[in-house]
């Protein structure tokens, strides 16, 4: 299909000891241009390798096979070279916790112009521009720009985490668990962010989450995984309503209800494993 | 209702100090005159955002931190006062289950040290009748004999939640703190350990004080709630209430923070 901005094709990701451990086995799937796209799974499930598997940023440990068709392009074969040229500028990243990610003895000014600087040849005065109208758009007041990471709150380091990753304009963003270690108040108010930001830059988004009210909020697609594989995917009204793998119906039962009208049911594991045969 | 604990007028201030050569000295109020009552018997949840002063109001009321101002009052004893003997049996009673299930266990005792450590501090039995009541506690829990001679690392995250969730309950407390004892666990194991909670309250009689930020859970499993919010009492009332027809517009924000409503919010 035209409108698919990426494609995945049969990734494989194995351990260089031990190429018969599938991590991720063999999974195809298709991003929509300017579409949100949910990966929703246990921890383990293979949710984070498959993303960091399209940023090419595997650890040395592992191994990948399959291909990754970005606009075209096969990221698998590219060199460190041109993967390092597309990594930010293309496809962009951002991750659970922002404190861990953002470097303490630097300012987040200094952080995003260097963000910025990577792919783009700036003027000092551009660029200055530029860090403050990326600060505006994440909405961080513009005299914060001298801060320290440890000066701004959770929510605040997250949306400098996002002013970087939108620096140089990606086409598709790729976000793990961005709201994972935030409250809820807060976490409402990253969502309605990325959500504006996609609409405003017509940004596609990989969203991984294992919160199903979060896919609520924000998904167009689903996809569930389970064990490494896809067990699921659709549109997320068609996965959230009517789920058809005995998983995803399993994993939706487990889900705190806010109305409080419907039981808690642990997965019965030894249930699923004979429903799936 | 019987009333297990009251707490009064609770205050603590945290200074912090900024600024060069620390000069600067501001005051964070943790808890600002709060008052609370708990109910034996039922789970009260405590709510709000990091920073509300949550978890001072847990340590506080068993002491790990001490208070500025206010009273405790526990099965009519005042906490604040005693010492010594009297402050180890009442804390037998009291007990707590961490956030953190990976931090909460020492990692160079086998399960069998864990679980035995608070008997012996407390000696309670001799060791022959130390091993069955353990046994038949991880048994209660879910985990197995062989289990006791492994060390925490080799569990996963929510059978070392289990784990911690056995240590509290060994002492046989009648109220017990849980401070975010599910946040750190997939939905799926959080549903697990949410049942076990609630099973072991009604078969051991136990009132639960639930500290957490996840509103979906505290529909789940408490009687009633309050909400906190700069170490005050915002809101307080039964769950039904709070959550069919909030007073406060701070606990509809929070209310409508939950996700899955924000294109209803919309």
């Amino acid at each position: 299909m035209k409108n698919n901005i990426l494609k995945i094709n049969k990734l494989k990701v194995f351990p260089n000891n031990n190429p018969r451990l599938n991590l991720v086995k063999n999974i195809s799937l298709s991003l929509k241009k300017g579409k949100t796209t949910c990966i929703v799974g246990e921890s383990g499930s293979g949710k984070s390798l498959t993303a960091l598997s399209i940023m090419q940023l595997l650890s040395s440990q592992l191994n990948m096979s399959g291909s990754i068709v970005f606009e075209g392009v096969n990221l698998v074969n590219l060199t460190k070279e041109d993967i390092r040229k597309r990594r930010g500028k293309d496809v962009a990243m951002i991750f659970q916790e922002p404190m861990t990610s953002l470097n303490p003895v630097l300012t987040i000014g200094y952080q995003i112009e260097e963000a910025i600087k990577v792919h783009n040849n700036l003027l000092k005065a551009e660029l200055n521009k530029r860090v403050e109208e990326l600060l505006n758009i994440v909405g961080i007041p513009t005299d914060r720009i001298n801060s320290y990471p440890d000066e701004l709150s959770g929510g605040q380091r997250q949306r400098v985490m996002i002013a970087m990753a939108i620096s140089c304009s990606p086409r598709l963003l790729i976000a793990d668990e961005p709201t994972t270690a935030l409250d809820v108040t807060v976490q409402a108010q990253i969502l309605d962010l990325l959500n504006s930001l996609k609409i405003k830059f017509e940004m596609t988004m990989l969203f991984i989450t294992h919160d199903f009210g979060v896919v609520e909020d924000i998904a167009d697609d689903v996809v569930v995984m389970y064990q490494g594989e896809i067990v699921e995917q659709g549109t997320v009204l068609k996965v959230l309503k009517k789920p058809m793998h005995p998983y995803t119906k399993a994993l939706l039962a487990c889900v705190p209800d806010p109305q409080g009208k419907k039981d808690l049911n642990p997965i019965d594991y030894s249930a699923l494993k004979k429903a799936i045969g | 209702m019987k009333i297990l604990l009251e707490a009064k007028n609770l205050s603590k201030e945290y200074i912090k100090t900024t600024g060069f050569f620390s000069r600067t000295r501001t005051s964070i109020k943790a808890l600002d005159n709060l008052s609370i009552n708990i109910k034996r018997g039922i789970t009260l949840a405590v709510v709000g955002e990091s920073g509300s002063g949550k978890s001072t109001l847990a340590k506080s009321l068993i002491r790990l931190i001490e208070l500025d101002k206010g009273s405790i009052k526990f099965k009519n004893k005042n906490m604040r006062q005693i010492s010594g003997d009297e402050l180890k049996v009442t804390r037998k009673n009291i007990q707590m289950i961490f956030q953190d299930p990976y931090a909460s266990l020492n990692p160079r005792m086998k399960i069998i040290k864990i679980m035995e450590e608070p008997l012996k501090i407390h000696a309670i039995g001799n060791s022959t009748t130390q091993y069955s009541k353990i046994l038949s506690m991880i048994k209660r829990v879910g985990l197995e004999e062989r289990d006791l001679l492994k060390y925490p690392h080799q569990f996963s995250g929510g059978q070392r939640q289990r784990i911690g969730i056995a240590r509290a309950l060994i002492l046989e407390p009648e109220l017990v703190i849980c401070d975010e004892p599910v946040s750190a666990l997939d939905v799926s194991v959080q549903a697990q350990i949410i049942q076990l909670l609630k099973s072991l309250q009604v078969e051991f009689g136990l009132t639960y004080l639930f500290i957490t930020h996840d509103l979906r859970i505290v529909r789940h499993i408490a009687n009633e709630v309050i909400v906190m919010k700069d170490g005050k009492l915002i809101e307080q009332g039964k769950t039904d209430i709070i959550f069919g027809s909030p007073k406060t517009k701070y606990t509809k924000e929070l209310l409508a923070s939950i996700p899955g409503n924000l294109l209803k919010r919309k």
